[in-house]
């Protein structure tokens, strides 16, 4: 007589239903480095886990798409007091220099990408890249001065409109 | 630690079925773990999968896709098509490493 082993293997439930369908839309509102960085982190958290992904810049989040801006998003100590250090020290001319270096610097040995190349791989994984029209209409620029990969410049309407029934991170 | 069947041997998983050895991985199990998710593996395949294992072996832990395709040369996007929705994971689950713990 022989026995059959019938136990199911355990085997990791990757398309589960839960998430099907979910959508993660994250407003960019600001342009330091030190804020740029969440949202795009959590835009690739979310792309890796199968989740559509949009991102819309907004205000100083413009800083972030604009060709002239985006390879040089800086980190400043002033008003920041998580940096645990007296704020006269970051009036100090060359501090906003080298508090961005220093950022960089932690970010490169941790493998995450500069601005641009995050933008880059969250586009390869399948995000999507919306300005938005109040914020080019006020700095008066044009799609051509935006990072080759943003969809469009649409409005703050359309991007809810695009957005319906997504989770919503505001940044 | 749960043990499981795969490829008609038992393996030691985690409570997700991640391997908790990756010595007991060879490629006749790379090639049943991807069938067990629904993939299969092409030349491609092989090549994103053998890289991770070697890098596995020198770094000590699983590769983020920004490394896989930084050092491993495969395109992020051509990652999410070989290993859809979930590549960081899946890959991982085929290669019969850890989850990958970096965020990028």
């Amino acid at each position: 007589m022989t026995t059959t082993d019938t136990a199911p293997a355990i085997v990791p439930s990757f398309d589960s239903e839960e998430h099907a369908g979910r959508t993660l839309a994250i407003i960019c509102s600001k342009g330091s480095l030190d804020m740029a960085y969440p949202g795009l982190i959590m835009a690739n958290a979310a792309l890796g886990e199968g989740i559509e992904t949009h991102l819309f810049f907004t205000f100083w989040g413009f800083d972030m798409i604009n060709k002239k801006t985006m390879g040089d998003l800086k980190f400043t100590m002033l008003g920041n007091t998580a940096t645990h250090m007296p704020q006269g020290l970051g009036g100090l001319p060359g501090m906003t220099a080298m508090a961005t270096s220093k950022l960089k610097k932690s970010s490169a040995d941790l493998d995450v990408p500069e601005v641009p190349d995050c933008l880059e791989q969250i586009v390869a994984s399948g995000g999507h890249l919306w300005a938005c029209r109040m914020s080019a209409d006020m700095n008066h620029l044009t799609e051509d001065d935006l990072y080759d990969e943003v969809e469009a410049i649409i409005s703050a309407s359309d991007f809810i409109e695009k957005t319906a029934g997504a989770q919503l991170l505001f940044i | 630690m749960p043990v499981t069947t795969l490829a008609g041997r038992p393996i030691q998983v985690n409570e997700e079925g991640f391997l908790t050895d990756p010595d007991e991985w060879d490629e006749d199990l790379g090639t049943a773990l991807a069938t067990a998710i629904g993939i299969t593996l092409t030349e491609e395949h092989w090549k994103a999968i053998r890289f991770l294992r070697d890098d596995f072996a020198e770094q000590g832990e699983t590769a983020t896709l920004r490394r896989v395709s930084t050092r491993g040369g495969i395109p992020v996007k051509q990652l999410f098509v070989l290993f859809p929705q979930k590549p960081a994971k899946k890959l991982a689950y085929v290669s019969g490493l850890p989850k990958p713990h970096g965020c990028v």
